[in-house]
């Protein structure tokens, strides 16, 4: 097929349409016994029209054809591990850990470890789930937003987003909704998608013991944050030893340094405080708090050692996590005086830094992963 | 971006016809099924390699009691390694149908896969996707119709997640648009997946895939233009597409994909420019096109260019699709003058009819286009004779096929009609005789009659 070589330098050439020859019809075209009438053809799927070209596909499909493309060649890097606390995947190449940590770690709720398939399911779990202000709300107006992004319907109730969801958008009734919250109760698996694998003995209802376990199969979880209502008490798991984070280390300099010259004794509060975490088995190390605690407080802390306390041996301590740059750092809720003072100097240590931050935004998974 | 293929091994001397045997054997397969209406082709990934490296055990038929053992384990498990192990050995079992149809009967089985599926852990995510992947790929119905409940979180996936969308790993967005365009060739799909995927922000990342540029990547391109081709050819609401700009960008990836055919030898473009010509042909005969100088109309020339340079390439490489081609042309012709008048102006009458020869669809494609132009009037006619056509035309007309012979006296009608000396030309080239050759064809009498009496009364 001779093609006219200006053809080629016509399709190199800017968009544009010819200036149309003028038309005039005849009636007497296509009139009987003629029948020819210009008309654009559209074809069904199905149509036998459409063969050659779906066999030709599912050629493709079956492999008979040689591939369209090889994979391009990746470059790849010296091993490393995931740094993301508790999840010891290794890759090899920046892309296959891009994609891991987007779709694994993106989108996970700091306060009780879900992971969601996306940013919206996630907002929409912590506004339910852990904004204490959703439930009040949610008396007065319509606050449970439908989960299919672009519907804009909102209900009073779970059980009416579910109907909507069900009926609506046909998902299946047995659908991972929201379960019912129980005050108080555990972190019960959240929005949509992200179900705990105990469905044999799922009847719709939730034992929170339960849903805890895919929780928690992550490491060191974020404290919760100073002055939220829910204790921390409520996650106990049998068998697993409550990790609460607390960055002595960061406390001790705190002390110091917010205290300073005022207190005499400093060793003796190191002391004091030593004998209180023994006191306390639920208080643990984690050296990811130090590392966060390095850049705000400056080359004191530079030493970055966590204090030989024996309780930290016991404890699964990551050495490795130290890939968050997350700033924020809260101390755990713990039933003692003493922590209660710890907290009141933690509120006082931010105001003198000045690092008035908003913390549930910024516990919300901004966190970047790091390049190697 | 149009990297050269990289085939498998290209084999030498007999082994070569042993694959076109072979081949011959699929196609002829593939034809039956899809006229049964069963044309569903599956893309089975098995991992040979690691199995093997594995120490090769065997798959073994398990029964109810070892399928709920393994579940079990993989759920509840307190080692990772052995909630995989786990899962690893029920995968190979369910490369048995036995297994299959033990698993699907078993209650909440495929509700623990779809748990497993949408869980934290990644590897556990990926064994529980093998497992889906292995039921899916079954041949019998009852079992892939089980895995239906995961179509809902599929598409949640899917429309949720639009950074895989954005994802740099091409497997991973090939994997996605080879899942939808399954997904949207189910039989519900008009009713049920259709409307919900138009109504999600997919139509517009799948346009947006299909952007001809840098980032273009051939097997991804491949899978959502079927995707889209599904959509469209199940007429749910392609005016949506049509304001997502879908005809410029399939317009503008026509345009580069003809590029790309000059530079290039043997890319695989004809496996995107299949569904892709065919979702330009259907959004072509959407109401929203009759709005003369709209928003998203498709009125650039280059297209035409395209078209024909992709023609040339289809002639070489799988004629089988110059009919799809041409189908395209028809649209594009039939009511736009504009386009008529590029046809001409840019020379491509004499190029159609290179290609009448090819086969009897061809033939009446080519010469339906031609109508398309002559039916314009005197000024169209004017510049089709005089000119090849007309011996051509007395060519067709003695063709025989009764079609192409049928579709060749509406074009001589036109062309005498519009243009009185091209009759006196018939008549010099013995046209008469071969239109009696057709007086006593009962589907053409009435015509060649007309024609022999408006031919010997000019």
């Amino acid at each position: 097929m001779q093609l006219p070589p200006a053809l080629h330098s016509r399709l190199a050439g800017g968009p544009g349409a010819a200036e149309p020859l003028p038309v005039e019809r005849d009636p007497a075209a296509g009139a009987p016994p003629f029948r020819f009438a210009a008309r654009r053809v559209r074809f069904p799927r199905e149509h036998e029209f459409f063969e050659d070209g779906d066999v030709l596909r599912h050629l493709y499909l079956q492999d008979v054809l040689t591939q369209v493309t090889e994979a391009p060649e990746r470059p790849r890097v010296p091993e490393f591990t995931c740094q993301v606390a508790g999840c010891c995947q290794v890759f090899d190449s920046l892309e296959d850990y891009e994609h891991h940590y987007h779709t694994l770690h993106r989108n996970v709720c700091s306060f009780c470890r879900r992971a969601f398939p996306s940013v919206h399911l996630l907002d929409v779990h912590i506004l339910e789930w852990h904004d204490s202000l959703f439930q009040i709300l949610s008396e007065r107006q319509d606050m449970y937003q439908c989960l299919v992004e672009g519907c804009a319907e909102k209900f009073k109730t779970s059980k009416d987003r579910k109907d909507h969801l069900v009926r609506c958008h046909l998902y299946p009734a047995d659908f991972r909704f929201d379960k019912p919250k129980k005050s108080r109760g555990p972190a019960t698996p959240g929005a949509a998608v992200r179900a705990s694998a105990e469905a044999p003995r799922d009847d719709g209802e939730q034992s929170g013991g339960d849903a805890m376990e895919v929780c928690s199969e992550h490491a060191a979880s974020l404290p919760e944050p100073v002055g939220e209502r829910r204790t921390s008490s409520h996650r106990s798991v049998p068998g697993i030893l409550l990790r609460q984070v607390v960055s002595v280390c960061f406390v001790r300099r705190m002390l110091g340094w917010a205290l300073g010259s005022s207190l005499p004794e400093r060793r003796e509060l190191e002391c004091w405080l030593q004998q209180e975490l023994r006191a306390r088995p639920v208080l643990f190390l984690s050296s990811h708090f130090v590392s966060c605690a390095r850049p705000v407080l400056g080359p004191e802390a530079q030493e970055g050692k966590a204090p030989s306390l024996p309780l930290h041996r016991g404890l699964n301590w990551d050495g490795r996590n130290v890939g968050c740059r997350c700033r924020s750092y809260d101390l755990l809720i713990c039933f003692s005086i003493a922590n209660c003072v710890l907290i009141g100097l933690n509120l006082f240590s931010s105001l003198i830094l000045g690092r008035t931050q908003d913390r549930r935004k910024e516990i919300a998974n901004k966190c970047k992963p790091i390049r190697r | 971006m149009w990297s050269g293929r990289q085939g498998r091994l290209r084999p030498v001397g007999c082994v070569v016809e042993e694959l076109r045997c072979r081949r011959r054997e699929r196609e002829a397969a593939l034809r039956k099924a899809r006229r049964e209406q069963q044309l569903i082709s599956k893309r089975l990934l098995r991992d040979d390699a690691s199995e093997e490296a594995e120490g090769g055990c065997v798959a073994m038929i398990l029964g109810e009691t070892e399928i709920q053992h393994f579940l079990r384990l993989a759920q509840q498990g307190t080692e990772e390694k052995e909630r995989e192990r786990a899962l690893v050995s029920l995968r190979r079992g369910l490369q048995h149908p036995e297994t299959q149809q033990t698993f699907i009967w078993l209650e909440g089985s495929m509700r623990t896969l779809v748990g497993l599926l949408t869980s934290n852990q990644a590897l556990l995510q990926l064994e529980a996707a093998r497992c889906l992947h292995e039921l899916s790929h079954s041949e019998q119905s009852a079992v892939a119709e089980a895995c239906l409940p995961a179509t809902s979180y599929l598409l949640t996936y899917l429309s949720g997640h639009s950074s895989d969308f954005i994802s740099p790993h091409l497997t991973v967005l090939e994997a996605l648009g080879y899942a939808l365009s399954q997904l949207l060739q189910v039989k519900e799909a008009p009713e049920m997946i259709i409307p919900s995927v138009l109504g999600s922000t997919l139509p517009e990342h799948i346009l947006r895939l299909l952007q001809p540029g840098p980032k273009l990547n051939l097997g991804v391109a491949v899978e959502f233009a079927w995707c889209l081709h599904y959509i469209i050819c199940s007429q749910v609401d392609n005016t949506l597409l049509i304001s997502h700009g879908g005809l410029s960008t399939l317009g503008l990836l026509l345009l580069d994909m003809a590029g790309a055919v000059q530079r290039t030898e043997d890319t695989g473009l004809e496996l995107l420019a299949c569904p892709v010509l065919r979702c330009l042909s259907n959004l072509l005969t959407e109401a929203a096109m009759e709005v003369v100088g709209g928003q998203n109309q498709l009125e650039d020339e280059r297209v035409v260019a395209a078209l024909f340079i992709l023609l040339q390439f289809f002639l070489q490489k799988q004629p089988s699709l110059l009919p799809e081609g041409l189908w395209f042309l028809n649209n594009l012709t039939a009511n736009s003058p504009s386009f008529c008048t590029s046809l001409l102006s840019m020379d491509l009458i004499e190029p159609l009819l290179q290609l009448l020869p090819v086969s009897n669809v061809v033939s009446i494609l080519v010469l339906t286009v031609l109508c398309n132009v002559a039916e314009k009037g005197p000024a169209y006619c004017q510049r089709l004779w005089p000119g090849p056509l007309l011996s051509c035309l007395i060519g067709t007309l003695a063709f025989p096929d009764i079609e192409v012979v049928g579709q060749s006296l509406e074009l001589l009608q036109l062309l005498f009609l519009y243009q009185p000396e091209a009759a006196k030309d018939f008549l010099q080239q013995s046209g008469l005789q071969v239109l009696e050759r057709h007086q006593e064809e009962a589907q053409l009498q009435d015509r060649v009659h007309a024609l022999q009496q408006t031919a010997l009364h000019q």
